[in-house]
């Protein structure tokens, strides 16, 4: 306009994002809950990676963990008991530009959802699941969940769960198409925002599990954990989690662990002893099911009116 | 008055000439209509020869409705009734929009498929009966037998047996009999209806090129399935001494013919829609699959996911990532999604859902026709969930429905069910053909930055629509949940704010209504009885309503393409009529039935909502055969119900 050129203006610099960019209101889950931690995690990770809130969504089901998303200032989407997985990758299937998130519980997941986890490991669609494992359904308040350790005494099973808890490590490495299993702790910090971090890295689907204290229905759950680390067994290796030394200083057993090894990552998933922390298993090459929801993206409208065209013409009289 | 789509009288022949005269000159009969079956053991390609006999006599010119015949067992055993397989063409000189009654003829590749269709009362006096004289010969007694007094039985039956060496012919071109008898069998109808075998060769090329471009070997399959063809046109020649013609309809347009499914894949490549989210079901599956062959030259997606909570899931999931997805399914599915179908209503996220409905309730009649779900669609959810529900009556609908459901769906931000059956699902009709309009298809998605201080459901407290933003909106951010919420998706539990987010909710259905016209009125405006269907039944209820007022009876006719909301104006309708009866293919208790009252009488789906809605007393007509309804039953039933009228008076 009026033989004015605009080439010197300056680009607006892109915004910094500070921790208030990510963070909602106030969290309302019950003092000392696991979940506070990873909600602090999820928002420095957002922080240190600047993720644009607009273009960032956490996904949930239905539980305390659950609760996530209304906590953090980026896109939401708190849907339905054990169905946050299928929604997460139809938001996945046509948008490659978004940052992924879903937050979902033991119940959630490994329960009532239990179909569509193990799609979603199979699809492998990038996104990062953060599986709040506290061994109870803490939402309807202490019952049995399918990690519940054998004996642990709820509302539903007041003498004690009569079978023994299933393991989400060992069903997810199990799945075909499995491409990146970690697991932390919510009283470790800094281990919980490395493994969200790597998580955040990789090319396809995280799934993290983190052990979470329930200060109200399994206080004891992994209290033993934290009072003696010697418990846990810290997965490390040049291409594992990398939570520096100070962290690793924390946890007295090491395993070298390569985390291409999925036989490797099997033997420990199963080992009787020693929790594993860190990354069990990562291969960046499994085949995306998001690279095939995607393939059309780039498809025109013209090419919409022709197919239509010339379908209509094939059934025209 | 006749009315010109009765049937007319199947020709005498006194001569029964079973040989064929080389080169001999048919008497040739102008008809206004024809119906048609051809049935087989299930394999043998009936169905497929009939969907192609429709295409042809649509190209021809025809109006052309056809309804599948679907074996009950998926692999039945051959020579049985249940395992009767193959279509039903109806075609005329006029629009055709069922199935008529009695078939005029019959081809049949067994007599024991023939039983099938008398138990399905799909044959009367007169119905001229094609058969395989095989059987004649068979090696085994017990079947000669077998067949003999079937035949016997045929004659005493009325029909007009007519018996063709099938298999004898075929063989002359194939090893393989069962998979070219169909073709032959094709070619003898063209030769019976004066249809032009170009038309037929065309069709036969096109359907083998698709089916053996994975075996690789097109060239010859089609070259032995058109020298079929051929034969069995120029056998049929040979053969009748009476032929039809039934002159085309003088459209003033043109036109397409398809099944309903396709009909949903197209309308939704034509809607813009870009997922479709599915888990296999009969008989919706079709659909997909047709989608699946094409959508992806327009940019589609197709998910087949682990089952049908899942795939709404996912579509839910790729709606509120900005693309209005479409999922498919049948009434078992729809009961699966139920929960994420009041999400959708709760959050109000746009999505379009296609209920192909069968006989239920749960497995129930898989590949049967039934308008079963129509309360499950309206009332399914826990909840209030009000939601648009809109049901196709034709081919034509199920395509134009599905571009309607997705601007609605986006506009008033919710769910929109559109139901079709089984019927209008695998049968063949013609329609103008659609022009496309650029407003079909929906807009990009929206990126750019949400306007400040504007909530993600800024309620227009008018029409109780609003907004919505999208992931990648600067600005828009907000947590979508399916707790109870207030404008800014907050959740809130507080008395006040629910009842605002429920009327909300509500009103858009409201304000949606009062932009929909009354139905109009097939017949006069005001008489004796109405009669008012929903669904597949239109072209079959409009028909006996034209036999009742060519008796003249004075009945009308009203068919509802929108349940939720309904069109306006009904009430005022039904006030201008004696009595209104709604006509179903659902279960409803008979008057005389045992312990059953007006009170405690259990409704057809239909005039439940009609009764509640209206606080008319209507009566209903429903049955379930698991078949369309033929226009002579719905006939029979309206006249006794307006002979019972006639004796109140
Ligand atoms: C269909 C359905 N069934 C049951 C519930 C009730 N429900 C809500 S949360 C929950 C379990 C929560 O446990 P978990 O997933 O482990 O999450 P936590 O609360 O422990 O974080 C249940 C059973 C529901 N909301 N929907």
């Amino acid at each position: 306009m009026y033989g004015l050129k605009l080439d010197w203006m300056e680009t607006p610099e892109a915004p910094y994002y500070t921790l208030e960019d990510y963070t909602g209101p106030e969290a309302r889950w019950c003092p000392g809950c696991g979940d506070f931690a990873v909600l602090t995690a999820a928002q420095r990770l957002c922080r240190d990676e600047q993720l644009a809130p607009e273009k960032t969504v956490f996904v949930s089901g239905i539980g305390c963990s659950s609760r996530f998303p209304h906590y953090m200032k980026t896109y939401g989407f708190h849907g339905l008991h054990g169905r946050a997985l299928p929604v997460a990758c139809g938001i996945r299937a046509r948008r490659p530009d978004l940052n992924i998130f879903v937050a979902t519980g033991d119940g959630d997941c490994c329960s009532i959802g239990s179909a569509h986890w193990i799609h979603a490991v199979r699809y492998n669609m990038r996104m990062v699941v953060m599986m709040f494992d506290n061994n109870v359904y803490g939402l309807t308040k202490n019952q049995t969940s399918p990690t519940s350790p054998e004996g642990l005494r709820t509302y539903t099973h007041p003498r004690g769960a009569p079978i023994e808890g299933m393991d989400p490590l060992q069903v997810s490495l199990a799945v075909r198409g499995v491409s990146f299993i970690a697991q932390t702790v919510d009283f470790n910090p800094q281990h919980l925002l490395a493994t969200l971090t790597a998580a955040y890295h990789h090319p396809g689907f995280a799934f993290v599990r983190i052990l979470q204290r329930c200060p109200h229905y399994t206080p004891r759950a992994f209290a033993p954990l934290q009072e003696n680390p010697s418990m846990m067994s810290l997965l490390v290796h040049p291409d594992g989690i990398d939570g520096g030394e100070s962290m690793t200083r924390l946890f007295p057993n090491r395993i070298e662990h390569d985390p291409s090894d999925l036989r490797g990552a099997r033997v420990i998933a199963e080992a009787e002893q020693g929790i594993p922390v860190g990354l069990l298993y990562k291969n960046d090459s499994v085949p995306r099911y998001d690279h095939a929801s995607a393939s059309g993206l780039s498809a025109t409208r013209e090419d919409r009116v022709k197919l239509l065209e010339q379908q209509l013409d094939w059934f025209r009289i | 008055m006749a009315n010109p789509l009765t049937p007319a009288q199947a020709p005498q022949t006194s001569e029964k000439t079973k040989q064929p005269k080389p080169g001999k000159t048919a008497r040739i009969h102008t008809v206004s209509q024809r119906i048609v079956e051809i049935v087989s053991d299930s394999g043998e390609g009936a169905q497929t020869a009939g969907q192609l006999f429709g295409s042809v006599c649509a190209k021809a010119g025809n109006g052309v409705w056809t309804v599948e015949i679907i074996p009950a067992e998926i692999e039945p055993p051959s020579r049985s009734r249940a395992g009767a397989s193959g279509n039903r063409i109806r075609f005329s000189s006029q629009k055709t929009r069922n199935m008529g009654d009695k078939a005029d003829v019959v081809v049949a590749f067994n007599d024991q498929v023939v039983y099938g269709r008398i138990d399905d009362e799909a044959m009367g006096p007169g119905t001229i009966l094609i058969i395989d004289r095989k059987w004649r010969n068979h090696a085994d007694e017990n079947i000669r037998k077998a067949y003999i007094e079937s035949l016997e039985d045929f004659e005493k039956r009325g029909y007009d047996v007519r018996e063709v060496p099938i298999e004898a012919e075929t063989l002359r071109f194939t090893e393989n009999p069962q998979r070219g008898k169909n073709m032959w069998a094709l070619g003898l109808l063209c030769a019976l209806f004066s249809r032009d075998i170009e038309h037929a060769r065309t069709q036969v090329r096109a359907k083998f090129k698709r089916k053996a471009k994975v075996k690789g070997r097109a060239d010859a399959i089609i070259e032995t399935n058109l020298k079929l063809l051929d034969s069995g046109y120029e056998f049929g020649l040979d053969f009748f001494d009476e032929r039809y013609e039934i002159p085309a309809v003088p459209w003033k347009e043109p036109r397409v013919v398809m099944d309903g499914n396709a009909a949903i894949a197209l309308g939704t490549v034509a809607a813009g829609i870009e997922v479709c989210s599915m888990y296999p079901i009969t008989p919706a599956t079709s659909a997909t699959h047709y989608l699946a062959a094409m959508f992806h030259k327009a940019g589609g997606f197709i998910h087949q996911a682990e089952d049908e909570i899942a795939a709404i899931g996912f579509a839910i999931g790729a709606s509120y990532a900005g693309k209005t997805p479409i999922t498919i399914t049948s009434g078992p599915g729809i009961a699966l999604k139920t929960e994420f179908i009041g999400l959708a209503v709760m959050a109000e996220i746009p999505l379009v859902i296609v209920d192909v409905q069968r006989g239920g309730p749960a497995t129930g009649l898989p590949t049967k026709v039934e308008q079963g779900d129509l309360l499950a669609a309206l009332y399914g959810q826990p909840g209030d969930a009000p939601k648009v529900v809109m049901a196709a009556s034709s081919i034509g609908e199920c395509f134009h429905f599905v571009i309607t459901a997705r601007k609605i769906a986006e506009s008033l931000r919710m769910p929109v069910i559109v139901l079709t059956d089984a019927n209008l699902a695998t049968g063949q009709s013609d329609f103008p053909l659609p022009q496309f309009d650029e407003d079909w298809l929906s807009p990009p998605i929206d990126q750019s930055p949400w306007e400040e201080g504007v909530s993600p459901y800024a309620w227009d407290p008018e029409t109780g629509v609003s907004r919505r933003p999208i992931p990648g909106q600067p600005g828009g951010m907000h947590v979508l949940t399916g707790l109870a919420h207030d404008e800014n998706s907050r959740v809130a539990y507080e008395s006040k704010i629910n009842q605002q987010g429920m009327r909300m909710r509500s009103r858009k259905v409201a304000a949606f209504a009062s932009t929909l016209k009354p139905p109009k009125i097939y017949g006069d405006e005001e008489g004796d009885l109405l009669v008012v269907g929903w669904g597949a039944t239109r072209g079959t209820i409009e028909e006996a309503v034209d036999r009742l007022r060519a008796d003249d009876e004075k009945a009308s006719a009203v068919h509802l393409r929108f349940l939720s909301p309904m069109e306006p104006g009904l009430k005022d309708i039904f006030s201008r009529f004696k009595k209104v009866i709604t006509v179903e293919v659902n279960y409803s208790d008979d008057l005389d039935d045992p312990f059953i009252n007006e009170e405690n009488r259990r409704y057809g789906q239909l005039a439940r909502l009609l009764r509640s809605q209206t606080l008319v007393d209507i009566d209903c007509w429903t049955r379930v055969p698991g078949k369309p309804l033929a226009p002579g039953l719905v006939e029979e039933a309206l006249r006794k119900k307006l002979a019972v009228m006639k004796g109140e008076e």
